[in-house]
């Protein structure tokens, strides 16, 4: 369990938002600009927000009345890059073992899990610029996960492959969330990936969480936003 | 007559400086990237000043901290019973002061090309700054502080004012090829300044031609 409450004073605007993660995806759906990675880089420990909390389970990520900001690495807390951010001096193995402090039986089993959950069994000894779109994404959720995090953090995943892949991989995020059962955060602007992924989608316009759909998005019959009601932000 | 005492004590001044340059330079970038310190323009002007300064004036500057009657020189008898004026410990100094701002200026542009997110990444995957600095930063700034250790090699091989102000020319001891070059032509032995002539440009041409093939080959691999 991810809470959030924090404010950031950003160049246009001040971000705002508060919201708790269940182990589930969460969605900070809104248009470019809007504070979505601000958001994810204060939990990731790689900016500083500048006014309340963020704890995850017992543990206080960010404090600033008790004045606690831990750094990245004490958080535990995964992130996965829009460009992937692998290090292309590194094959694809020692990409997804980065993250792994010491190895062990068990981080064996679960590297050997994750290349064939993932099904890039076959890419271990290549070279990153080597592969497509879809593998580099791959890869980066290999090494997210192989770092046991507590929580894992998705900054616009799949805006950088092509259809077919996009949906490949949307139902094999929805699949390792449900396995691994920790909170997935993830930040889009597209609405497709919003409804399609989240099991609750957070709406910003601004750096403001906006609660109420406005009148002017149309909703269905399940009061559930439909995809015309995204155009608000476009 | 050629002796090869200064083509040797060049290679071994030029080789230990580099050392002294590499800590010093990658480890002033580093903190000047990654710290806002205040004063921090001043100290970028003067981390390059070596480089735009005669290096007579730096060899005179040096002279005022470390010779016998300078703060530096007064604390190293003094505390430590050391001199290093007209050594080749001061050949070492001097070569490592001139050098230092092309070591600096390479490592620098070297860290400001590296792709920010992918330390970042490091950090979020549980590394510490140290292991983010050995296992990301090093490695993808490598052909930068290559060439800044290729540079500053080749500078030092050639370092004349700021040497002969603080390491003097002594023959066997401090004489190293720049300074061999000037005073054989000054007794007139052309040839052997000529030889030195040739040898050194034989050793710095080969360093940078070496340089370049193995940044093209470089390139090419990535």
């Amino acid at each position: 369990m991810l809470t959030v409450d924090i404010k950031k004073k950003l160049s246009d605007f001040t971000l705002h938002i508060s919201f708790t993660a269940p182990n589930k995806t969460i969605v900070l759906f809104g248009p470019s600009g809007c504070g979505k990675t601000t958001i994810l880089r204060c939990i990731a420990g790689l900016l500083k927000p500048d006014e309340g909390s963020i704890v995850s389970n017992d543990t206080t990520f960010y404090s600033s009345t008790k004045a606690i900001h831990l750094p990245p690495k004490k958080r535990n807390v995964s992130y996965m890059f829009q460009d992937f951010a692998l290090f292309p001096h590194m094959n694809v193995k020692h990409n997804i073992w980065y993250g792994v402090k010491t190895p062990s039986q068990e981080a064996n089993e679960l590297y050997e899990k994750l290349i064939t959950l993932l099904k890039i069994e076959h890419l271990p000894h290549r070279s990153i610029s080597q592969l497509s779109g879809g593998e580099k994404q791959r890869v980066a959720m290999a090494r997210a996960l192989m770092a046991e995090p507590q929580i894992l953090l998705l900054d616009e995943p799949l805006s950088a492959l092509d259809a077919q892949s996009r949906y490949e991989l949307q139902d094999e995020l929805k699949k390792l969330q449900e396995i691994w059962n920790i909170p997935f955060v993830l930040v889009t602007h597209s609405p497709e990936e919003a409804q399609a992924l989240g099991s609750e989608v957070i709406f910003l316009h601004q750096g403001q969480q906006v609660s109420e759909p406005p009148p002017s998005w149309n909703m269905n019959g399940n009061g559930k936003t439909t995809r015309s009601s995204f155009q608000y932000f476009y | 007559m050629v002796e090869w005492q200064p083509v040797i004590l060049s290679i071994k001044v030029a080789s230990i400086s580099v050392l002294f340059v590499f800590f010093l330079g990658v480890l002033s970038a580093y903190v000047m990237r990654s710290t806002d310190i205040p004063g921090k323009a001043a100290l970028e002007s003067f981390f390059t000043l070596p480089l735009v300064l005669p290096p007579v004036v730096i060899g005179f500057l040096l002279l005022i901290l470390v010779g016998k009657q300078g703060p530096i020189g007064i604390l190293l008898t003094k505390y430590f019973d050391i001199q290093i004026i007209f050594t080749q410990s001061a050949a070492v100094l001097a070569g490592t002061v001139v050098s230092f701002p092309l070591m600096y200026q390479s490592t620098k542009a070297a860290f400001e090309g590296i792709d920010k997110t992918l330390e970042d990444a490091a950090r979020t995957l549980g590394a510490s700054e140290w292991r983010v600095f050995w296992t990301v930063t090093v490695p993808l700034s490598w052909p930068g502080l290559v060439s800044g250790l290729v540079l500053s090699f080749a500078r030092t091989l050639g370092e004349f004012g700021a040497t002969i102000m603080i390491a003097g020319n002594i023959p066997g001891k401090t004489q190293t090829i720049p300074l061999a070059i000037y005073f054989a032509t000054e007794s007139n032995d052309l040839v052997t300044a000529g030889m030195y002539v040739i040898i050194i440009s034989v050793i710095t041409f080969s360093i940078i031609f070496g340089l370049n093939h193995w940044k093209g080959k470089n390139i090419t691999l990535q």
